[in-house]
Parts: structure tokens; sequence; C-alpha cells
């Protein structure tokens, strides 16, 4: 068995193919946790509730569970994976060593646009949640939330561009806040009190029970990945912490187990509070759910907590955003799949500097000109096609290393029954997708075919050939 | 196995490169929101001077759309959009083969790739 060292100073994972000039090794279990949640948590914050829209108040507590059995397929998966490939880039260094440079080349770019466009959402929230705090404090005119979108992102990345350890000690602090107020609102409720506000038989009956009926369910799934999405973030890091083994499958199991909590929380008092019709309604309706909740408690202390949670959560999750959307096109330049000058460590602060400078503007792009829902579905299905690569990768991964070959710092049970359960939950979120965005499904495959085509055939020629494979791994079977 | 020698990119060439993969994945994105193709038909049911009953809300809903800040003529929209999920099974059909076609073209060309980078990196060891 090959005893591979994750942290070794002469493989992939330190600098650029072993140079010393590489990412600091700071980070620890709690940042791993933060940076995972501190992305996710804004899902239950916003975006979820167009899973209620889809169909209503039922359905989406049915896709937030199905959803959660899917993400911890997907943090089982990739913990094995990233156990064993600690390196900065996550899935994209994953996919360049197990499966080719082209499936390499597009499991980068599922993650730039799904943490760039869950960015913009973030910066799209954060500017609704200033215009409603004007209007509560008496602006006598209408407030723009154009200028604090450009200025939320634009001090987001350069917190990124300073330094991943007090970015993400700034994200472990906010996610937490963020994470109590959920548990504040809910205890403050007081479902178990015959005083308590919430309305659940009220509010779910009739034809709000089911208002799609079984079709309106599986339409749901497509917005329940958003309870979620982004948690696969923590192999971002991988290359950052101290001990990638431990840190990074504690980090993320514990990460889900906390988001499994949180999502059911907030589907429980939101639903409880508010008309399903308004509810699923992200754009016209309830664009901040829980804050919406706290302001019809009408306690002004619990308005002030949801806001304030609200506005962590976003900041939380857009900071978590640019620091693995630029990981991993900062990865993609190293290895030439883009251009080389984008795979600059700065000298100083040793973060990916001109990966983090470069997406600002895309990431304004999408926060300025789209609807919010629009936004959210162009992340969500970046993440699915992401969570389908996730099982092809890891049955080729045992395949060409089985156990018996290579040490893991994790080896998932059950296998290959996780990869087969999110393989067929894949296929039903597209499906969910397909009704009522299909153009978008559509569109984006399109792109990702289109792309790909451009790489093969033209940009891969930049690409040194055995400089793809930097893991101290024995020859893989079959080849 | 001789070793692969990629060329050297020029400065311009990047340029390009970046710009190419800009366009092409803001237009991706863009394109169905311009041509007014994105979302679906969420359309509301006309109705005029709609009121609570009408609109099937019970005490409690009325309470808390009241709160809201809403009345029966400004919760209409809200209430009354629904999705529509009718599908041709063409267009599902189409959407199978173009997703599934992306995975196995995306596997075929990687797979060709990943030889070469196991052939160059272990050399016939």
């Amino acid at each position: 068995m090959a005893n591979t060292d994750i942290t070794s100073k002469t493989m992939d994972g330190m600098g650029p193919h072993g140079t010393k000039v590489g990412l600091l090794r700071v980070l620890g279990p709690a940042h791993v946790w933060a940076l995972g949640v501190g992305i996710v948590l804004v899902g239950e914050y916003m975006g979820w509730n167009f899973a209620v829209g889809k169909g209503g108040a039922y359905a989406a507590l049915i896709a937030c569970w199905f959803a959660g059995i899917l993400y911890s397929c997907v943090a089982m998966i990739d913990s094995e994976v990233t156990s064993t490939v600690a390196a900065a880039g996550g899935q994209y260094t994953q996919a360049k060593h197990i499966v080719g440079p082209l499936m390499a080349f597009n499991v980068g770019l599922y993650l730039v646009f799904a943490y760039t466009m869950l960015e913009a959402a973030n910066a799209i929230t954060l500017g609704y949640l200033i215009t409603v705090a004007a209007d509560m404090t008496g602006a006598v005119e209408p407030v723009s939330d154009r200028p604090f979108i450009v200025l939320a992102i634009m001090f987001l990345a350069w917190l990124n561009y300073r330094g991943v350890l007090a970015t993400l000690t700034f994200n472990l602090v906010i996610t937490a806040f963020a994470f109590v107020a959920i548990l504040v609102l809910f205890f403050a409720s007081a479902p178990w009190s015959d005083g308590t506000m919430m309305a659940h038989a009220d509010l779910m009956s009739g034809q709000a029970a089911l208002p799609y009926g079984w079709l309106g369910v599986l339409a749901a799934m497509h917005f329940g990945l958003w309870f979620y999405l982004g948690i696969e973030g923590t192999t971002q890091a991988a290359e950052e912490v101290r001990s990638p083994a431990r840190a990074l499958p504690f980090g993320t199991l514990a990460g889900i187990m906390t988001l499994l909590i949180a999502a059911t929380l907030t589907w429980y008092v939101c639903v409880g509070y508010l008309p399903w019709e308004y509810l699923g309604d992200g754009v016209d309706g309830a664009v901040a759910p829980l804050f919406s909740a706290a302001q019809l408690t009408g306690s002004t202390a619990l308005v002030v907590i949801l806001g304030f949670g609200t506005l962590f959560a976003t900041l939380a999750s857009a900071n978590g955003c640019i620091n693995d959307a630029s990981r991993a096109w900062f990865s993609m330049g190293r290895d030439h799949y883009l251009p080389q000058w984008f795979g600059a460590v700065h000298p100083t602060y040793r973060t990916p500097y001109r990966a983090i400078i470069f997406l600002v503007p895309i990431a304004l792009i999408f926060a300025l000109g789209a609807p919010l829902d629009q936004v959210i579905t162009f992340s969500i299905l970046s993440g699915l096609l992401g969570y389908t690569f996730m099982p092809i990768n890891v049955i080729l991964f045992r395949r060409k290393w089985p156990l018996d070959t290579i040490k893991r710092g994790y080896e998932h049970p059950f296998h290959p029954i996780p990869a087969i359960l999110l393989i067929c939950l894949c296929a039903v979120t597209y499906f969910a997708v397909f009704l009522g965005y299909g153009t978008q499904l559509i569109a984006m495959v399109s792109f990702y075919i289109v792309v790909s085509l451009w790489f093969h055939f033209w940009r891969y020629r930049f690409v040194k050939r055995a400089d793809q494979f930097t893991m101290p791994w024995p020859k893989p079977r079959g080849y | 196995m001789a070793r692969y020698i990629p060329p050297k990119q020029g400065k311009m060439g990047q340029v390009i490169d970046v710009i190419v993969l800009l366009i092409m994945s803001i237009g991706a994105l863009y394109i169905p929101l311009w041509l007014g193709l994105a979302g679906s038909s969420k359309l509301p049911v006309p109705a005029d001077e709609p009121t609570w009953e009408s609109l099937g809300q019970n005490a409690v809903m009325v309470e808390r759309w009241t709160a809201l800040g809403y009345d029966p003529a400004s919760a209409h929209d809200l209430i009354t959009a629904r999705f529509d999920y009718s599908f041709t099974w063409g267009a599902l059909a189409l959407m199978v083969v173009v997703i599934v076609g992306y995975f196995a073209l995306m596997l075929r060309l990687s797979e060709k790739e990943y030889r070469e980078v196991i052939a160059e990196k272990f050399d016939g060891k």
C-alpha cells in the first residue's frame, strides 16, 4: 500500500507542483465547519422558500429531507476522496487525478459558477435587507440596493485578498451567530405552548397542503438543494488545513448535521408563520423568509436578531464563495487549463489574489442584472452537474485504486450504495429543474458541451501531460 | 514515451482565451434571460374585485396577509399565480439526450486525455 502523505512539501498540495511558495496551512476542523456551513447557512435565510412556491409547504419539507440524503451521500463520498487528494481546487483536483483533464476542467467551471452565482444571490439579498431596514427606520425616499451590493462584494474580496485565516475566522464568528439566531426564533416562538403564534394546521389546510399534488413534490426538489448547496466547498480548503485527513471529514460531516437541523427548524418556523403563497415567492414575497417570520412575531428584538442573522449569513456565504471560487480558478490557472497568469500566489498574503480580483466583476454582473430565482437556478444547476460527477468519480477511484492500494484518511461505508443513491437523486433533481426551468437547464448543459469542445481541441495543447498527475500514488489499475 | 512539450502561450493569446470563455459563460447564462425564455409561466388568474373568500383564505391566513400589509387586491397575484408543469415527452427526451450526451462525450474525451497523462507520468513503469 502506498503511504500517502497528504501534507507533503514535494507533492501537489503545497505549492505550484512542489515549489515552496504555497498556500499557508493554518486551518483547523472548526474553520472547515465554518467554511462549509458558512457558505450554506444562507440557504436557510433565503432561496429555499422557492421550493414552497414550486410544490407547497409539505413538498418543501419532503424536498428538504431528500436533499439532505443527497448531501449526506455527497459529504460521505467527498470526505473519502478529499482526505486522500488534499489539494486546493477540491473536486477539480480529484477529477484531474481520477477521471481526466477535460472532466477536471468542467468540474472547475461547475465550482466557479456555483459559487459565483451564490455570491451574487447573497449580494442581492443583502441589498434587499438594507432597503427594508431603511424603510423600517423611516427613510423618506426609497434607498437603492445597488451601492450596497457593490460594496459588499468589494469588501469581501478585499478580505479574501488579505488572507485566508482572518477571512475564515471572521466566517466562524458570523456563521455561529446566524445559526444561533435560527434557534432563538424557534425557542421564542414556543411551538410547545398553547399561546404560540405559529399556526401550521390553519396555514397548511385545504389546497395549501399539496397545491400541485405529487408532481409538485418532485418539482420542489429543485430548490430543496438550496438548503445545503455549497457544503462540498469544504474541500477547497484542503491545501490550507493543518491535518486534512482529520479536519476535512470531521468538518464536512459536522457541517451536514448542523444543516439538517437548521433546515428542518427553518421550514417549521417559516411555514408556521407565513401563508405558503407569500413564503413561496422569493422575488415579490418573502425574499428573506426567516426575517419575514420574525417581523410577524411583533418582537423588535427578534426582528433585529434575525435581521443581523440574515446579514451575517449572506456575508459569511459570500465570503466563503469568494474563497472557494477563487481557489478553483487559481488551480485551473496553475495547471494551464486557464491562462497561467491566474495561477499566481500573492508574495506577502499567500492568497490567489489574481483569481480573487478577476471574479469580482463577474459576480457584480449577475448581482446587478439578474433576478434572484434565476441566479439561484444557475448556481443550483452548476452544483447539480458537480454532484452527478461525484458518483462517477468515487466508483472510478475505488476501481483504479482499490482500498488495499493507497491509504485513505477516511473510507466511506456501504460503497457503492451512496454513489447509486446519489445518481438517482440527481436524476430526480434534473427532472425537477426541467419542470419550470427547462430552458436554463438546456442552455447551461449546451454551454458545457461547447466549452468542453473548446478545451479539448484548443486549450488542452497548453497543458503539460504528466504534470497533471502529482499525487504519490501507484499507477491506476487498467492503464 | 516522448515527453509532450506544450507551446508557450503569449500574453495576447491568454487575454483572448479569457475573453472567449467570458463571452461563452455570460452568454449561456444571460441569453435565456434576454430572449425571455427563462423561468416558467407562473401567471396569476385574472379576477375582478377579489375577496379573501374568493381567494380561498381562512381566518388565520387573512390575519397573516393583513399583518404583512396586504389586502385582497394586492395579495391576489401572489395567491393565484401557479406554475405550469405541463410538458411534452419530446422536450423531456431532449433534456435526457442533452444531459446523457454531455456526460458521455466528456467521459470519452477525458479518458483519451487521461491515458496520455498516465502513459507519460509512469512511462511504462
